[in-house]
């Protein structure tokens, strides 16, 4: 790491070079990749959330003009396995169609290829399916204990992962300890909700046999998963990437489409697409996200300072967990979010119930336990009587006790969380805002502010889930950068993964000029298809920055070092009397003894003769980033680092309340936000800025409702209510730097953003309203209809 | 099924094409003309992003069939830019101040927010809101959207 020197790209204000093609309509997204003869599927979904197929009739459908195929679970399961899942649960089957049975509303029974979608839509009307409804398993704590009904039979339970965890004396601590509360905090099923829907367009080649996809993928098992599930070799498959997806914030994971364009698409020898309806997107896309119950105790003395907490949460993953349950292991890396407590007890639980399946969502888990943890510390304050500043402030990791270990093993890397606080607190000017919360209250008014104090790590890191099974032993999460310099001396950058928004491509750019000292703008930045790319794990956890930064670093490094050796050979000078700058090398002592950057490329692409004996022609280099502080299974306390660096965001929300209606108004945000050298002003700022939006979408309006048949409440964008512009106050942000030891220029993780504070934030933020009522919510979403019951009713 | 010819200007130029009476605006755009800016969200008139302008207005090209566009004059996103496809004053605002992530809004975004600024030169931050009040973004929080309109309307101003 170097962040002394004096930088000329990196944290300048900078164009973001994705956004011209998305203003001017020219972006590239799977939607807009047209092949000749491509075919267009359409899905049919269960009405019911638990019925038996007793047959499935699909004979109109086929003889309709137009119609390639229809495809049911049937067919499918004889010719594909189910798809892999997180955990090993054999006997949880997780196929692209039901097969046998429907376990939710929105299921997808059937799909039909045709013509157009407009055919193929047709044709799903043509489909008779006779189903046997069966009741459903919606409550995640029946499931929890029912033995009966199962969704899925042969697993002989609902219960995917039940695991308990000790780190520390928890009973001695809470033994010595003043006093103690209990609380239920409860996370509400919602997700991140992609204005774009997912989409896949697949196309076999019998002559290469090699099956093409495009989709609007952010995942790291994607190929693996395509291969193992339609039982083709991994290099069969070439998963394009760059293909411009329309926001995905961990959710476009997209399996089971793919899965199915692919087997369609090597049937039918024809390519095929399937863009999915909104609809099919939110009942049936398997992309909710966690949906989590919390008890918690926690410990303290008599002055807040907070010394154990015994967690167990309950999560709802709905019919099919994917990769769900780890959503329960990750936070492990900040359970005591950035407070000092000394000891912690985690239970961990995942059920399966008749519901759309969960996926990774933005921060993997760590929203909701940020929300729990900061509830805690508000109900701790509220219960001595308090300020929840200053028991935040007496609980806070200070800035001079980085690195910081805390008790499941993780080393925070770096941060000044009381300076950030205070920044925050500074930004809001909350003297004023106290009055003014007052002078409402006066008023007849209800007003709060909020507090919030939370960890975004970042990195990545496998090894959560070694903590859930010990047979994952994964101790890398690496990156791969490639940068080439092409005979004319230009640079190109090579990343093997796709992009969503965050910007990849600029911060790839900016580093590459900064360590190159080339202007970024005269970089060029690609995305190679699987086939071509370096080992990737995608841009999921906050990671890029971190490690594709890095990477990029490191690439540049390599061919800084070989343009040096080049130039040491024929200079005739030992390598520490070089100088690199801008691409030329001179001699420190006579400068005009130099070797220009198009002598230096020509040497290595043309003039083998003035190589340095044994090195190889061309000039690329390849750079493949380990996670720091990763390597390591935990040790037999269940200790280890999870992920690498810690970001850390102070939020202070302003609301009132219309005790008529319930209607929370957002009016005021400030956000203090550390993720150390920040690489682009711009990204960053939208990310925080974002991701609090998300937040506050989810604190107050979204949710994927079911009612207690399970029926799906939540298919539109008119029910699952997303924040428009009048729900998002004007937001005042800052940003302060604790540069990360671990990262090439100090970087740390920002793409999960103001989202991993803004719910608890909020959440402070009514509670603060409603305490000189009495009154206390700890259930997201605090819809309006909820509050207005509380105040009204005094129940929820 | 039975076609109908339609004549319609997109972005200043004449099409005649025979459609199916089922087909919607956003769908021919798209498939037909080949213009991929109009992007589909939802296909419920909800997030916006599939806006564009008919004889200057915004619509939700989704809900809108090809057929009744018949005889209109529309403007998309790709029609925003310079006559040369370098982008126009909204587009470069759009950058500078980074108004966007995953860029899947952003065309019904500029569509609306060009909307607002022919007619009003110098609008008020309210004004701004009630623009976009019908277009969702997932990625921003609206904060750098506000501010690339913001920039736009003042670049308009200074240009006259």
């Amino acid at each position: 790491m170097n962040v002394d020197r004096n930088l000329h790209y990196v944290a300048t204000k900078r164009r973001v070079r994705e956004d011209k093609r998305f203003v001017t309509g020219q972006g590239k997204y799977v939607q807009d990749v047209n092949l000749p003869d491509t075919k267009h599927a359409a899905v049919l979904p269960s009405p019911y959330p638990r019925a038996r197929i007793l047959s499935i009739d699909t004979a109109a459908a086929e003889a309709l003009d137009g119609v390639h195929m229809v495809l049911t679970g049937a067919q499918l399961a004889e010719d594909c396995n189910p798809i892999r899942l997180g955990l090993k649960l054999p006997e949880v089957k997780w196929y692209a169609l039901a097969v046998g049975m429907t376990r939710y509303v929105g299921e997808w029974v059937a799909i039909v290829v045709a013509d157009d979608a407009y055919i193929a839509e047709d044709a799903l009307d043509l489909i008779e399916v006779d189903y046997e409804p069966l009741d459903a398993i919606v409550d995640p704590e029946q499931a929890f204990e029912d033995k009966e009904l199962l969704v899925h039979p042969g697993h002989g339970s609902n219960v995917l992962y039940h695991g308990n965890f000790l780190w520390g004396d928890v009973d001695g601590d809470f033994a010595k300890t003043d006093d103690s509360l209990r609380f239920r905090a409860r996370w509400g099923r919602s997700s991140t909700v992609p204005i774009e829907t997912f989409g896949a367009l697949a196309r076999w080649d019998e002559g290469t046999e090699i099956l093409d996809i495009w989709a609007s993928i952010q995942m790291p098992n994607f190929v693996e998963l395509m291969a193992a599930t339609l039982g083709y070799p991994l290099n069969c498959i070439r998963l394009h990437q760059d293909v411009d997806v329309g926001g995905s914030y961990g959710v476009k994971r997209g399996i089971k489409q793919s899965v199915l364009v692919g087997y369609l698409s090597r049937k039918l020898r024809l390519p095929v697409r399937f863009i999915e309806d909104r609809l099919a997107n939110m009942a049936g896309s398997d992309a909710h996200g966690p949906d989590r119950i919390f008890d918690m105790d926690v410990a303290f003395t008599r002055d807040g300072v907070i010394k154990s907490i015994k967690i167990r949460a309950l999560d709802d993953a709905g019919a099919y967990p994917g990769r769900a349950p780890f959503q329960l292991a990750k936070p492990i890396s900040a359970i005591v979010g950035p407070y000092k407590i000394n000891s912690v007890k985690y239970e961990a639980i995942s059920v399966c119930t008749n519901k759309s399946g969960q996926v990774p969502v933005r921060g993997f888990g760590q929203a909701p336990t940020n929300f729990m943890i900061e509830t805690a510390v508000d109900n701790v304050a509220r219960h001595l009587g308090l300020d929840r500043l200053e028991v935040r402030r007496r609980n806070l990791i200070q800035a001079g006790e980085f690195p910081y270990q805390i008790p499941p093993g993780s080393k925070y890397d770096s941060g000044d969380y009381p300076t950030v606080l205070q920044k925050g607190l500074d930004l809001a000017r909350y003297d004023e805002l106290l009055a003014r919360r007052d002078k409402a209250r006066s008023e007849g008014r209800l007003a709060g502010i909020g507090i919030a104090t939370v960890l975004e790590p970042g990195g990545g890191n496998n090894i959560f889930e070694y903590l859930m099974d010990p047979s994952a032993e994964i101790t890398t999460f690496m990156e791969g950068c490639e940068v080439r310099v092409d005979p004319q001396g230009n640079i190109t950058g090579i990343m093997g993964t796709t992009t969503s928004g965050q910007g990849h491509e600029t911060m790839m750019a900016t580093i590459l000029g900064e360590e190159l000292q080339v202007d970024p703008d005269d970089i060029r930045i690609v995305h190679s298809d699987s086939l071509n790319a370096l080992p990737t794990r995608s841009p999921i956890a906050s990671r890029m920055a971190i490690m594709l930064g890095s990477a990029a670093a490191g690439a540049a490094g390599k061919i800084k070092d070989r343009a040096m050796a080049i130039a040491a050979h024929n200079l005739d000078r030992p390598l520490e009397q070089l100088e690199y700058a801008g691409g030329t090398i001179s001699d420190r002592n006579d400068p005009s003894r130099k070797l220009t950057w198009a002598e230096i490329c020509f040497i290595a692409y043309r003039a083998y003769h003035k190589l340095p004996d044994g090195m190889e022609p061309g000039f690329q280099a390849q750079y493949i980033m380990q996670v720091p502080g990763g390597g390591q299974l935990p040790d037999e306390n269940n200790r280890v680092q999870v992920y690498p660096c810690f970001s850390f965001q102070a939020h202070v929300p302003y609301v009132e309340i219309d005790p008529g209606t319930g209607r929370v108004s957002v009016l005021d945000y400030a956000i203090a936000h550390d993720c150390g050298t920040v690489i682009n002003p711009d990204i960053v700022r939208g990310m925080v800025i974002g991701g609090l939006a998300h937040g506050i979408g989810a604190a107050l309006y979204e949710k994927f409702a079911y009612d207690e048949e399970g029926q799906f409440l939540s298919a539109t964008f008119a029910d699952y209510l997303m924040p428009s512009v009048h729900e998002i106050p004007d937001v005042k942000d800052i940003e302060h730097c604790t540069p990360s030891p671990l990262t090439s220029h100090g970087q740390k993780g920002s793409g999960e953003g103001g989202y991993l504070g803004a719910p608890a934030a909020i959440a402070s933020a009514v509670n603060d309203a409603l305490h000189p009522l009495g009154l206390n919510l700890s259930e997201l979403p605090m819809r309006m209809s909820k509050i207005e019951a509380l105040i009204n009713d005094g129940n929820s | 099924m039975h076609k109908r010819e339609i004549s319609l200007t997109v972005n200043g130029k004449v099409h005649e094409l025979a459609v199916e009476p089922r087909l919607s605006l956003s769908d021919m755009l798209r498939d037909e003309l080949r213009l991929s800016g109009t992007h589909i969200g939802c296909e419920h008139g909800v997030c916006g992003a599939c806006s564009i302008l008919l004889d200057g207005v915004p619509v939700r090209s989704c809900l809108m069939l090809a057929v009744q566009a018949d005889g209109h004059e529309i403007t998309t996103v790709e029609g925003l830019s310079n006559e040369d496809r370098s982008p126009g004053i909204l587009q470069e605002a759009f950058q500078d101040a980074h108004g966007m992530q995953c860029g899947y809004c952003t065309p019904g975004m500029l569509i609306s927010a060009q909307a607002l600024l022919t007619a009003n030169a110098d609008p008020s931050l309210e004004e701004i809101k009630d623009a976009i009040g019908g277009n969702l973004c997932r990625c921003t929080g609206y904060t750098q959207i506000i501010e690339s309109i913001q920039l736009a309307a003042s670049r308009l101003r200074e240009a006259g």
